[in-house]
């Protein structure tokens, strides 16, 4: 029997009250998701059960308790308190996957923080226009990211305070810099807990657009009410499960569902701070016999090529449920699921300005490989016409995914930029940016983005925000940026270059513009192919046709070029 | 080889290591280390095939191969000799 029963009951009996009545919530009450993910927990019993198992890279153990995660959550808010830290200032996490992560993530929302999260492999400049554009007041971060700290705090006049978490006595601490050790500092067991209300600030997660910088988006603590019932739901957790979610928490996954999902349940979860191998991965679960794994396409596909053999190595046969998110997972991975591990991986659909799970494969369903699967309970999901905004019926017609504002874990707005945040309505729908069509069973079947943005290995890239990038180089002189399809990671950056007067295309400057863009954002944006064009097609007026060259990569129809400038 | 060697560990100090405290040897495992990530083997890759002359098939650019200058040593000779 799995947690959601029958879906079609679920539709048609749903309120979300359900949600807030397991957790002992009641409108008008004070709801703050750090307590709810740790004391709460700790109230219902569970003190002495594992809320986390963590693993290095070179394989070294720690496991705390609900009740370490309690004091180790009340230590990091009482720091930050006393550093002067109050409600709505934010609070960069900029980390690997260490403890400290975790806990500082539920630290910062115990005391009324907005946590910001921010993927750890970001460059200096990626980093600085999302601290600037937040207006951060604190960063935690480790030894190893300090030096892209320090190289633009200069630059963030409102950025005070740099925590570092492993700081070394040897080293001397620049000007706002302080170190700060969970080992070491004595635990606070009382904490005073900010009355976070249902519409109190809580997450900042940034996320890439087709034009424009980053926008940070904005959640709130009642949004705690949708992860927790997707997460029972759809990840079908229980009690005595151990739970394994791969993503980082730099992203809204890692968040979602790699900590508030899990621990508002009480559920035991492990992380593994190590790179990807399927011999690492498979022991990982092995070892702490994982029974829930939810994943990327990306990983799943590049276990598909480590091949069948790999698996028959390792006893799996803890697992009971497998969901995946990021990007669409092909059927051709469902069906390798279903045959390696005797289990098919779910597809999740979802994004960080929804905060929660949207349209999903769930268990006990009737699974179709390839497809999205269907809304859950309380979601109003439709497909809709591109040219009026109106829903379409017909089944197979490919329009707009959309939904009816008013899930819990919805945002409330982009940060500092309302305008953008206005136009992802339409006629009372919020637009998605994915392009989609139903079946005649009403499950959806993803096409592909509606804009530019590139989605690789589960992780949007601006383009825009490459193309400026790639300007910064001395020897370009004009860029375009697009998707280029890829086996593994579905989509990976592909740039069309032109270079300045003096400087003539070699292997060596691919190599340098490469590692330029790797520094400067991240390896994600990090273009896998550059060519070298004498000149970028234009329109008429100037602007580059970044769609013919997109065209040009998927063997897709040029269509009209009728403005084309430079044929 | 001693001179690949030295090449190829130069070439991830410099361009992967963050933290100059960390210490980078022949042995040092790369990947599963997160020194080098999935997306960052690319122009690891590049770099190797630019510099020594060779190709190496994308199905061979594996993690594992990569997770230490002594095994990229091992994988960049296999694709000399050919």
């Amino acid at each position: 029997m799995t947690n959601i029963g029958s879906y079609h009951e679920r539709v048609r009996d749903f309120n979300w009250n359900i949600a807030e009545k397991e957790l002992g919530y009641n409108p008008g009450d004070t709801i703050n998701i750090g307590w709810y993910c740790s004391d709460r927990i700790c109230r219902m019993g569970l003190s002495d059960r594992i809320a986390l198992y963590h693993e290095g890279f070179s394989g070294e153990e720690r496991k705390y308790t609900f009740n370490d995660l309690r004091l180790a959550t009340n230590t990091i808010g009482s720091f930050l308190r006393d550093l002067g830290i109050v409600p709505e200032d934010r609070v960069c996490l900029f980390m690997d996957r260490i403890p400290e992560l975790y806990f500082s993530f539920i630290a910062g929302l115990k005391i009324g923080a907005i946590v910001q999260p921010l993927f750890s492999a970001f460059g200096d400049e990626s980093l600085f226009v999302r601290l600037e554009n937040a207006g951060t007041r604190a960063i935690i971060t480790q030894r190893k990211h300090l030096a892209k700290v320090r190289k633009i705090a200069d630059r963030l006049p409102g950025l005070e305070h740099i925590i570092i978490v492993d700081h070394r006595g040897d080293k001397e601490l620049l000007k706002g810099e302080k170190a700060f050790s969970l080992t070491e500092a004595t635990p606070v067991e009382e904490i005073e807990i900010f009355p976070a209300r249902a519409d109190s600030p809580s997450v900042l997660h940034y996320t890439s657009g087709t034009t424009g910088q980053p926008k940070g988006v904005r959640h709130v603590h009642y949004s705690l009410i949708s992860q927790y019932l997707t997460t029972k739901w759809v990840l079908d957790l229980r009690d005595d499960d151990i739970y394994w979610c791969t993503a980082d928490p730099g992203w809204v996954t890692g968040t979602s569902y790699g900590i508030i999902g899990p621990w508002s349940m009480g559920v035991t979860q492990c992380v593994l701070d190590s790179g990807f191998s399927a011999d690492a991965w498979y022991r990982f679960i092995e070892k702490y016999r994982i029974t829930m794994w939810y994943s990327a396409p990306t990983a799943i596909r590049s276990l598909m090529k480590a091949g069948d053999e790999v698996v028959k190595k390792y006893d799996l046969t803890s697992l009971r449920h497998l969901a995946s998110v990021g990007e669409p997972l092909n059927a051709e991975a469902v069906i390798w699921s279903e045959k390696v591990y005797g289990l098919p991986f779910l597809d999740t659909y979802w994004q960080t300005e929804t905060g929660s799970i949207m349209i999903s494969n769930f268990p006990g369903m009737k699974i179709k490989p390839g497809s999205m699967g269907k809304p859950f309970p309380g979601i109003e999901g439709v497909v809709l016409d591109p040219k009026t905004f109106t829903p379409i019926t017909e089944p197979g017609k490919v329009g707009l995914i959309a939904f009816k504002p008013g899930w819990p874990a919805m945002m409330t707005t982009y940060w500092n930029n309302p305008e953008k945040y206005s136009e992802k309505f339409v006629n009372g729908w919020y637009l998605a940016g994915d392009r989609a069509y139903l079946d005649n069973e009403e499950y959806y079947w993803f096409i592909g983005r509606d804009d530019d943005v590139i989605n690789t290995g589960g992780h949007l890239v601006s383009p825009f925000e490459v193309e400026s990038a790639l300007l910064e180089h001395e020897a370009v002189s004009e860029s375009a940026v697009v998707a280029k399809p890829d086996e593994v990671n579905m989509e990976v950056v592909k740039a069309f270059i032109t270079l300045k007067p003096g400087y003539t295309p070699n292997d060596d400057l691919e190599l340098e513009i490469m590692n330029f863009i790797r520094k400067k954002l991240s390896s994600l944006a990090m273009p896998q192919e550059i060519e070298y064009m004498d000149s970028l097609p234009k329109t008429r007026s100037g602007k580059i046709m970044r769609r013919l060259l997109h065209a040009r990569e998927w063997g897709e129809e040029i269509g009209d070029t009728s403005t084309l400038d430079d044929e | 080889m001693e001179e690949m060697k030295d090449l190829i560990l130069t070439y991830v100090i410099n361009e992967y290591q963050e933290d100059e405290d960390d210490e980078i040897t022949y042995d040092t495992p790369l990947i599963s280390s997160g020194f080098v990530d999935s997306f960052s083997m690319v122009s690891l890759k590049v770099f190797l095939e630019r510099k020594f002359q060779i190709s190496i098939p994308d199905d061979k650019a594996t993690p594992e191969a990569f997770d230490s200058v002594n095994k990229i040593v091992e994988l960049v000779k296999s694709y000399m000799k050919k």
